[in-house]
């Protein structure tokens, strides 16, 4: 069998891994448009900071490609794929052929088009370990940073930026930070945090001109800066699939087994649409486990096994100034909050279940509540009280208990 | 495999194992050592203590382990059904502590890294100290 691999973050990892376990032998082939052995694509922000050393960015050991028989072909852009040929064509026109392809491409940051944008003298985006080198090549303590976004990236970003003591402004058009993963009274307990440690924020408004040093904002205001970082979004690299006849909507279609609409052609990861669990909706889960895990079940089918990928639910576990948020499941349905400080937890009922939690500052042992969404847990057979209290494994019967934690199988 | 198990009809919540298993892993040579000078080592292994119930929790080496598969650093692997976590790659993000069903990773908050239970084969222990620590018998090393 030939294995050919779009791509070489978390999903191809997974790809390679899940492949290993059914198939030992036959050829896998890696093509990246990255010149850099796997790293972690999150890491970067830890990388800019200082926290994760040159050696440790990377996402598997330097022996990897060897140990799993994975030829690499780095640097190289696959420009087309030919299912009828079976092959993917290559930016300088050679083809690779394929008996099973797996498109993980990622996806790419979203730059909308502002007015001036050109005349920034330096600007950039925060996705891959290129994009934060070139920052760090031109960081200097006091430098003043615009962020546009104050979503994930961009904040991960003004967590590393300001170990350099730079002076950074975030600028959102949204009235609240981080709402794809907080509500509003999270977002604003953590927006008085980041603050705290020097961060301005203007939210409500969003960029009218740029000039070379300058952004005037809609609301009037003026924004000096001597770097501009660029963190509205993202979008999935869905256009090879596309051009190829695949069903793509907002991210490339697959079934369960992760094979897209096209015979022997998968894909994994933030280029694909999701199946989320909690809210039993099609959405992009751009989250580094869903990418491996897709990838792995990917990969097993591919080499022959019959596995699914179920269960998915939206989940984040980020922290920022050292004040963590531990996330999963969707919103909608019955509330119960607390708050003390910086602690918040919210979590929500519906039908019977819980359906998601947000825990801010005290995350221990949350995976307790995220094996409650995933596993659809009817919380008749739960004590409230407990459950309410913080996750533990007393909330559950004796049942459960020995099943989970006694080794006993039913 | 052999793995850790606890009998809850037998537990009595005394947290010797905690007090043990954060000794035990803390690098020092006797538990005096590991608590001197108000230093607190932490504990892979946790009590739960109810009305009537007590039990540990600690790493259960699933089959599933969702915090290898989530590990966005690589940090955490399987070594011969072992899940261990390599604590310098570690960036404490905490991934893992979202996906383990049974709460059993442990935040070192002063170290902001993780640390978990990898029965005790990677200090001078060898076997499980807290199996050993267990004056009921509670908490046994079986295969099931």
């Amino acid at each position: 069998m030939n294995y050919v691999i779009i791509g070489n973050s978390a999903a191809a990892v997974g790809t390679i891994e899940g492949i290993r376990q059914i198939d030992k032998t036959g050829k896998i082939t890696v093509i990246s448009d990255e010149k850099y052995h796997t790293y972690s694509r999150p890491l970067i922000s830890y990388w800019l900071m200082g926290k994760v050393t040159d050696k440790n960015i990377y996402y598997r050991g330097a022996d990897f490609y060897e140990k799993n028989g994975v030829e690499t072909r780095f640097d190289t852009r696959v420009t087309k794929i030919d299912p009828a040929a079976k092959n993917v064509v290559l930016a300088d026109g050679s083809t690779v052929p394929y008996d099973k392809l797996m498109v993980a491409t990622g996806s790419k940051p979203f730059v909308p088009p502002m007015n001036g944008m050109e005349k920034i003298a330096s600007c950039h985006t925060f996705m891959s370990y290129d994009s934060v080198k070139a920052i760090k090549a031109e960081v200097k303590p006091g430098m003043k940073v615009l962020i546009i976004g104050a979503g994930l990236i961009g904040l991960k970003a003004a967590e590393a930026l300001n170990e350099y003591k730079a002076d950074i402004t975030v600028v959102d058009m949204a009235d609240r930070i981080l709402p794809s993963i907080l509500d509003v009274r999270a977002g604003s307990i953590m927006k008085k945090h980041i603050e705290s440690k020097g961060t301005k924020f203007i939210l409500g408004t969003s960029v009218d001109e740029f000039s070379e040093h300058s952004a005037k904002l809609k609301n009037g205001a003026t924004v000096d800066f001597d770097m501009v970082i660029i963190a509205v979004g993202v979008r999935p690299n869905t256009e090879l699939v596309s051009e190829a006849g695949g069903k793509v909507e907002r991210g490339i279609i697959c079934d369960l087994t992760q094979k897209t609409t096209i015979d022997d052609v998968y894909a994994a990861g933030d280029c694909t649409v999701s199946h989320d669990a909690s809210s039993d909706t099609d959405r992009i889960l751009a989250l580094l486990p869903n990418a491996y895990m897709q990838g792995e079940v990917a990969g097993r089918n591919m080499a022959g096994a019959e596995t699914k990928y179920e269960n998915a639910i939206p989940m984040n576990a980020i922290g920022f100034f050292g004040l963590h948020i531990i996330t999963a499941g969707s919103y909608d349905g019955e509330e119960y909050v607390e708050e003390h400080g910086n602690n918040y937890k919210k979590l929500v009922f519906k039908d019977g279940l819980l359906k998601g939690f947000i825990l801010m500052g005290d995350v221990k042992r949350a995976g307790i509540y995220t094996s409650m969404i995933k596993e659809r847990i009817d919380l008749s057979d739960v004590d409230m009280d407990m459950l309410k209290e913080r996750p533990q494994m007393m909330m559950f019967s004796k049942a459960r208990r020995e099943e989970k934690l006694g080794g006993i199988k039913r | 495999m052999k793995k850790v198990y606890v009998n809850e009809d037998w537990c009595l919540g005394c947290h010797l194992c905690e007090f043990t298993c954060a000794a035990a892993n803390s690098g020092a040579p006797d538990m005096i050592k590991a608590f001197a000078g108000g230093k607190k080592p932490v504990a892979r292994i946790q009590i739960e203590e109810g009305d009537k119930i007590n039990f540990a929790v600690q790493c259960r080496h699933c089959d599933a382990h969702p915090c290898v598969k989530g590990c966005i650093a690589g940090a955490l692997s399987v070594q011969d059904g072992v899940i261990v976590c390599d604590e310098e790659k570690c960036v404490g993000c905490y991934t893992c502590v979202l996906s383990c069903p049974y709460g059993a990773i442990v935040i070192d908050e002063a170290g902001h890294k993780i640390r978990k239970c990898d029965l005790c084969t990677r200090n001078s222990h060898g076997e499980p100290a807290c199996v050993k620590a267990c004056p009921n018998n509670a908490i046994v090393f079986e295969e099931r």
